[in-house]
């Protein structure tokens, strides 16, 4: 077995003892965040590293998680079936922007830009929409009466989200796996290096880059909604708007966009530094702990642009090189 | 082979080929030279379906090619070495060629394909796992050639192959050129470099800014005094 297959099997393996280790609620906590958060960025990068850089994965979580909770809250559409529409519904708003992008050849930083617009045009629709979605303050699914309902996606223990988070984090990469081994990423990787010089040798620059931004937009709208159901509460500010799509941005760039594992440890490095500067600097400096995040980015970008996974592979190859 | 009737085309308001006609026989090598902004360019990004027809009509082998996007060309047995090599940089030499072999048809072909594109051009084996924007001008261009060959064409489009490359390296690529020949592909070839082209080459067209002003045999088109004047400066 190879390497993409074997280290995500042992890592959820231990992922899956923690609760039996008798580890607290706040660790699995942090667990099911990293997974979940993990995913999403697992999902992103599917299209990001292919030089689609997306600011509007904001919008798709957004959608995943509102359109889930909206549909069991106005309809009492259980999740198992508003998760799948919500997708749907993701797939299709990227469809409808993207495709323009692709006939008219927005790449680059103008894709980004585009993008942008559409996380702000998302967020402010559901700030506008208050009567529906609540506003800014926020949403909650109802409650069913005992916590705990498989039909409404609700489950009063942590436990169970870490089997789900664990479950769609696998998910994640083995699609990334898929890609990457076909003959998908030669296609997306010429096309972000020349498009013409793609199509010359026979490969549909349109389909391909389509299929890959609608891959990426349909997961992440499944991590938002599963996102929502696990905190029980959403809020335009935490699934959706241009910070979220920040945040993204961000942590994949962190721990590494072109392998497999590193929007992970991406996933892994943010969160436990936002917790720690939490711990460390507590609510006083209220801005402190952005503005370290801020910093680092600059200092990612400009010194270790293969991302934290990304780099210690590079020094792994050379080690090796060295010694052969 | 390949069949160009009146075709006009250009960017946006701009015009850049006007009725443009000429044509290829199988086993031909033909040039089609002129001046920087003649128009030469733009023909064979027509021909690849890059930019849309606007004019004319374009057949290979007898099948039309008018309405044919551009990556469907390339089933049709043409393939275009674009203009300054265009390869993907940061791929491998050998991850190019095997892009250049994308199509279904011509993976199934790929382990034969790629020995002859490795016996034909020898250092692009040595370099294989090397990443194709870290060779020299001459090397991106063996390789350009190998990904174009990679898809089994008939015909081979080459755009200004000798262009940005130094006159040593020229020469080198011109005998590239010859070595396709003598392989029996057709090639129809665009050049600025009138005189080293025409001595590879069977025919040319001469294009200026934008429409066919002369046509001949190369040794004609040589000798004559219109093309030594303006283009050779003798």
């Amino acid at each position: 077995m190879q390497r993409d297959v074997i280290a995500p099997l042992v890592i959820a393996a231990l992922v899956a003892l923690a609760p039996f280790a008798g580890q607290t609620d706040y660790f699995i906590h942090i667990l099911v965040q990293i997974l979940l958060w993990g995913f999403i960025y697992t999902a992103w990068s599917l299209m990001g590293r292919f030089g689609l850089v997306s600011l509007g994965h904001g919008a798709f979580m957004g959608i995943g998680a509102y359109v889930t909770v909206l549909l069991w809250n106005f309809f009492e559409l259980t999740p198992w079936i508003g998760m799948p529409i919500a997708v749907a519904a993701a797939v299709a708003l990227a469809a409808i922007v993207g495709w323009p992008c692709v006939r008219l050849r927005i790449v680059g930083h103008y894709f980004a830009l585009v993008t942008l617009a559409l996380t702000a045009v998302v967020a402010l629709s559901i700030v506008g929409l208050r009567d529906i979605t609540g506003g800014s303050l926020g949403l909650t699914p109802n409650r069913e009466a005992a916590g705990t309902s498989i039909y409404a996606f609700q489950f009063a223990s942590k436990t169970v989200f870490l089997y789900v988070a664990l479950v769609l984090w696998l998910i994640g990469l083995f699609v990334w796996r898929a890609v990457d081994r076909g003959m998908g990423r030669y296609a997306l990787q010429a096309i972000s290096s020349d498009e013409d010089a793609s199509a010359s040798v026979g490969i549909n620059v349109g389909v391909e880059k389509i299929r890959i931004i609608l891959l990426s937009a349909g997961l992440t709208a499944l991590g938002g909604a599963v996102f929502g159901q696990y905190q029980m509460y959403i809020n335009p500010e935490t699934v959706s708007g241009i910070g979220v799509s920040l945040q993204i941005v961000f942590a994949v760039v962190a721990g590494g966009m072109f392998v497999q594992l590193g929007p992970t440890v991406g996933a892994a490095f943010t969160l436990i530094l936002a917790e720690t500067l939490r711990i460390l600097i507590g609510n006083e400096y209220h801005a402190a702990d952005t503005t370290i995040y801020g910093l680092m980015l600059v200092l990612f970008i400009i010194f270790m642009p293969k991302g934290i996974l990304g780099a210690v592979f590079a020094g792994l190859e050379r080690a090796k090189a060295k010694a052969a | 082979m390949l069949k160009l009737e009146g075709v006009s085309a250009g960017y946006g308001d701009f015009q850049a080929l006007f009725g443009a006609s000429l044509d290829v026989q199988a086993g031909e090598a033909v040039a089609v030279i002129g001046p920087n902004g003649a128009g030469k360019t733009t023909l064979l990004r027509v021909i690849s379906g890059i930019i849309p027809l606007r004019e004319g009509h374009l057949s290979m082998e007898g099948r039309p090619l008018d309405r044919v996007p551009a990556h469907r060309i390339i089933e049709t047995g043409i393939a275009h070495v674009p203009e300054n090599r265009r390869l993907f940089p940061r791929l491998t030499v050998e991850e190019n060629l095997k892009i250049g072999a994308y199509l279904p048809a011509a993976r199934s072909r790929f382990a034969e394909r790629l020995d002859f594109v490795y016996s034909l051009f020898p250092r692009m084996k040595e370099r294989r796992n090397q990443l194709a924007g870290t060779m020299s001008g001459g090397e991106q261009q063996m390789c350009a050639i190998g990904r174009a060959l990679m898809s089994g064409p008939k015909l081979l489009l080459m755009d200004e192959p000798s262009a940005g490359l130094a006159p040593v390296i020229v020469q080198q690529v011109f005998d590239l050129v010859r070595r396709i020949r003598s392989e029996g592909y057709t090639v129809l070839i665009v050049e600025q470099n009138i005189q080293q082209v025409l001595k590879v080459v069977d025919r040319a067209y001469l294009l200026e800014v934008g429409r066919i002003k002369l046509s001949g045999k190369s040794a004609d088109l040589l000798a004559s005094d219109e093309i030594r004047r303006a283009y050779i400066g003798l």
